[in-house]
């Protein structure tokens, strides 16, 4: 037969466990590391959550943030934050700049003179500006938004749990959930340590990343559960081992079709979005991981009741949906 | 065995030419959408013009039509959150009660009575004997009326109070909410019928939450274009002049007002604050010429509002009578004789295209409530191309990679799970275009990341046939345990993810949203063209080929 991409060799007999303590202490501190950056750095929250403007420019001619900076500040606008944005999509002579501006005291939204006046500044000191985008969010609605994205980290994770606990053991649910924690964790940690831009795109990864991680981490659980029943007498450690060295091709194969394709919008897919699909691909990253090492430890940990063997195929629940197309 | 019956055969291969066909005409953006305005021009105006006939000969008219309805972020245009001030009504309602309850307490109850300044949302009256205190009560609960709700049966539309020789009328808590649902929904329809007068595409308009409304317009210059075209009240009255003025400061005392003149500069009018008519009683306006051949804005006004007027103006022949929007007095002419027939001219330094925006304003009606503007976004449409050409590049190059890897290592196998994940795309496109979903920047990155995932049910499906091919007898049970065994974990995996983008789906906005859409219907596709379309593919191959062995 012809030549096969073989990433994984056919039979591997990986310990997974073998380095438990270091795993599972690594990314407790990791997480730990992650949850105390935010704290103390804090994040870089876009208008979508703190309130203010944010203004976009485009010029033929190079991006002086200092003579910007000069025109907009006599305007009082209060904090004004001009950073320069590169990217391989740009054209040569396309020279792009973000101006954000702080949510204006008594306003909600920036008023249309204030826009005004901020783009005739920018014009005097290149003539050749546009503004391909201006956004201004009001303090009232950026408070309900942290709000609604914080809810709907939680639901989503609630959702999942049970929909686990349902379908597995309770203490595959724990398992998940501790993972989902790990994975969320980290991404927004990573954020803050680099203090890429927080909004709610953002958020929207965050829901994905969870979406991602568990589904990696139930396509093993799912072998687990197969594997618990088939081999009854086997010690649960080596249940689990033989179970992710089962899944393991699969595993990487989808981690990697996945990142492929998130590489090529990270590239190719311009920088407005950059931020988005970094946090996607840094998920998926952190989710694989994850669903072998932080989810599995944990179910270890919390042990399995072994006695499937009166509900065979199904979960607790006894629903199944496996014969339902056969 | 290895059997797919003959009608699930063609209802799977009929769902794909489906896909095939709702997705074309999306390879064709610009001819389609050309195609679809011109036809709806043509509907709309029922006359077809040259160019028109040509536009929609760009598309044939027997294929579907249906595309991809590109969002803010990729299109360009505004996006604008608007909160309803429905208070406002509410000092509305006490205003216009008070020159009635003055009457009826003077002439019922016999008293003297005085409004006292209070909330703005309450009507505060003192009465001078505290002892008609109980009969004024009475007269002022005779102006309430039952509340029609479906909640609120048996309650009255006002809360009448006293407080020492105070009278406090507010309205109750049932009419606060029936109110605060008409504003709301003549908010909607104020503002839907303004932004269609403009004739741009496919606006947006939605209530969201309890007093707020969403309006996005595609291709609209900027955010604010597009609140000068809703205005942020377009409140039409006619108010009485008392004086003019060429001081800003002055002050206009108890119950008038100080509104400047819109054409000039440092010209002030000193009114009534109460309008003898307003913009609600006009049932039209269209623009037109006076005498002397100046644009100006033709209006009429139904019966109530054209008595009103008439009997103003016949008792204040030669007076000033300010005609006032928003604030500015347009213009105040002078009363010339008694107007009875309830029409009349606006005139003033207009342009014919100003008149004609006016006109529009003002058949539109007038907003029933102020409107603060918590959020604005404006894309242009060069940013929305480049966004375009951007996912573009990378869905293709994404997809290739992709493809080549599931090719490198299944190889057969692998060709029909590439061909899989085309038909899954063309699927994806079909349903985002029937459905009449918008697509966003996040939700190109859905689509990309869509096909990286999308092959994840056929990798189950191959490793899980690799596996049975060490331990079960021949290659054609292998297939069958393959997809057997694959399919709980299939099933429970994207059942999670899209439980994540259901929730993405209620809780988020805008762009989010749009990624949520995506997203779901991503997964539905995938799985649909993993579970039956390659195993389609595997079947009918294995059946035409019949191999003794089989490498996946």
């Amino acid at each position: 037969m012809a030549f096969r991409l073989r990433l994984v060799p056919q039979q591997t007999n990986i310990d997974f466990f073998r380095w438990a303590p270091v795993t599972f202490w690594g990314s407790v501190a990791l997480v730990i590391a992650s949850i105390v950056l935010t704290v103390f750095l804090g994040l870089n929250f876009g208008i979508d959550f703190r309130g203010g403007t944010t203004i976009r420019t485009d010029s033929t001619t190079p991006v002086n943030v200092g003579a910007y900076r000069d025109v907009i500040t006599p305007l009082n606008l209060g904090d004004v934050t001009i950073t320069e944005v590169f990217d391989p999509t740009f054209r040569d002579d396309q020279h792009v700049a973000q101006i954000r501006i702080q949510a204006q005291e008594g306003d909600e939204a920036i008023t249309p003179e204030t826009i005004g006046q901020v783009e005739a500044a920018l014009q005097s000191v290149d003539p050749s500006i546009t503004f391909p985008s201006v956004e201004s969010v009001g303090p009232k609605v950026s408070g309900e938004l942290i709000k609604t994205a914080i809810y709907s980290i939680l639901t989503a994770t609630v959702a999942i749990c049970a929909y686990i606990w349902l379908r597995f053991e309770w203490q595959f649910s724990v398992g998940a959930v501790v993972a989902l924690v790990h994975d969320i964790a980290l991404t927004v940690g990573i954020f803050s340590l680099f203090q890429i831009k927080f909004d709610l795109t953002i958020i929207a990864a965050l829901l994905t990343i969870l979406g991602y991680s568990i589904n990696d981490t139930v396509v093993v659980f799912d072998r687990l559960r197969e594997n618990l029943i088939k081999y009854k007498t086997m010690p649960l450690r080596d249940v689990m081992n033989l179970s992710v060295n089962e899944t393991l091709s699969r595993t990487v194969l989808t981690s990697g079709t996945t990142l492929i394709a998130l590489i090529a919008l990270l590239v190719f897919g311009g920088d407005v979005i950059r931020g988005f699909v970094f946090a996607m691909t840094w998920g998926v990253v952190v989710g694989t991981y994850s669903s072998v090492y932080v989810a599995k430890n944990v179910v270890l940990m919390l042990g399995v009741k072994r006695d499937w063997g009166k509900k065979p195929e199904g979960g607790p629940g006894g629903t199944t949906f496996a014969d339902s197309n056969s | 065995m290895l059997q797919i019956p003959l009608w699930k055969r063609i209802v799977i291969l009929g769902l794909c030419a489906l896909g095939l066909i709702g997705a074309a005409p999306n390879l064709f953006y610009d001819r389609v959408e050309r195609h679809n305005d011109a036809v709806a021009a043509v509907e709309r105006t029922k006359v077809e013009t040259e160019q028109q006939t040509a536009a929609i000969d760009l598309w044939p008219s027997w294929l579907p039509s249906a595309i991809v309805n590109l969002g803010l972020d990729l299109r360009g245009g505004a996006h604008l959150l608007a909160e309803v001030q429905v208070a406002d009504v509410y000092k509305q309602r006490m205003d216009a009660m008070w020159p009635e309850v003055r009457r009826a307490l003077v002439s019922e109850a016999k008293v003297a009575v005085r409004r006292i300044k209070g909330a703005p949302d309450e009507l505060r009256v003192e009465i001078d004997k505290p002892e008609a205190m109980e009969k004024a009560v009475e007269v002022v609960r005779g102006f309430s009326s039952p509340v029609v709700t479906l909640t609120g049966v048996g309650q009255n539309d006002l809360a009448i109070r006293t407080e020492g020789n105070q009278i406090v009328v507010t309205l109750s808590e049932a009419e606060r909410v029936a109110t605060d649902d008409r504003t709301m929904q003549q908010s909607l329809e104020i503002v839907r019928r303004r932004v269609d007068a403009a004739g741009t595409r496919e606006p947006t308009i939605q209530r969201q939450g309890d007093d707020r409304i969403l309006i996005e317009v595609p291709g609209i210059g900027s955010a604010a274009e597009l609140k000068e075209l809703i205005g942020t009240t377009a409140q039409l009255t006619f108010n009485q002049v008392i004086r003019r003025s060429a001081n800003k400061d002055e002050p206009a005392g108890v119950g008038n007002v100080n509104y400047p003149s819109a054409e000039d500069e440092g010209v002030y009018y000193i009114l009534d604050e109460l309008p003898v008519v307003t913009g609600e009683e006009l049932v039209d306006a269209r623009p037109d010429f006076d005498q002397n051949g100046r644009p100006a804005v033709a209006f009429r006004f139904n019966t109530s509002g054209a008595r009103k007027f008439g009997d103003y103006t016949a008792a204040h022949v030669g007076e000033l009578f300010a005609i006032v929007l928003d604030g500015k007095v347009i213009s105040a002419p002078q009363i010339r004789t008694h107007i009875g027939g309830g029409s009349g001219i606006i005139t003033g330094t207009f342009t014919p295209e100003q008149t004609n925006n006016l006109a529009v304003l003002l058949r539109a009606g007038a907003l029933p409530a102020k409107m603060e503007f918590l959020e604005e976004r404006t894309v242009g449409p060069e940013l929305g191309q480049d966004s375009i050409d951007a996912g573009r590049v990378a869905a293709i190059v994404g997809t290739v990679a992709v493809v080549f890897f599931m090719i490198a290592s299944y190889g057969l196998f692998g060709v029909f799970a590439a061909v899989a994940l085309g038909l899954n795309l063309s699927m994806m496109f079909a349903i985002l275009s029937t459905m009449g979903a918008t697509l966003t920047l996040p939700g190109i990155a859905g689509i990309v990341l869509t096909v990286g995932m999308a092959v994840d049910a056929n990798v189950l499906v191959f490793e899980r046939i690799k596996e049975e091919l060490k331990t079960a007898r021949g290659p054609a049970r292998a297939i069958e345990l393959g997809y057997e065994k694959a399919m709980s974990a299939i099933i429970d995996a994207n059942l999670t993810t899209v439980i994540a983008a259901l929730i993405l789906f209620f809780l988020g906005s805008g762009p989010v949203k749009g990624f949520a859409v995506t997203l779901m219907i991503g997964l539905i596709t995938s799985v649909f063209t993993a579970i039956f379309v390659t195993r389609l593919f595997v079947v009918t191959w294995f059946a035409r080929k019949r191999p003794k062995t089989l490498v996946v």
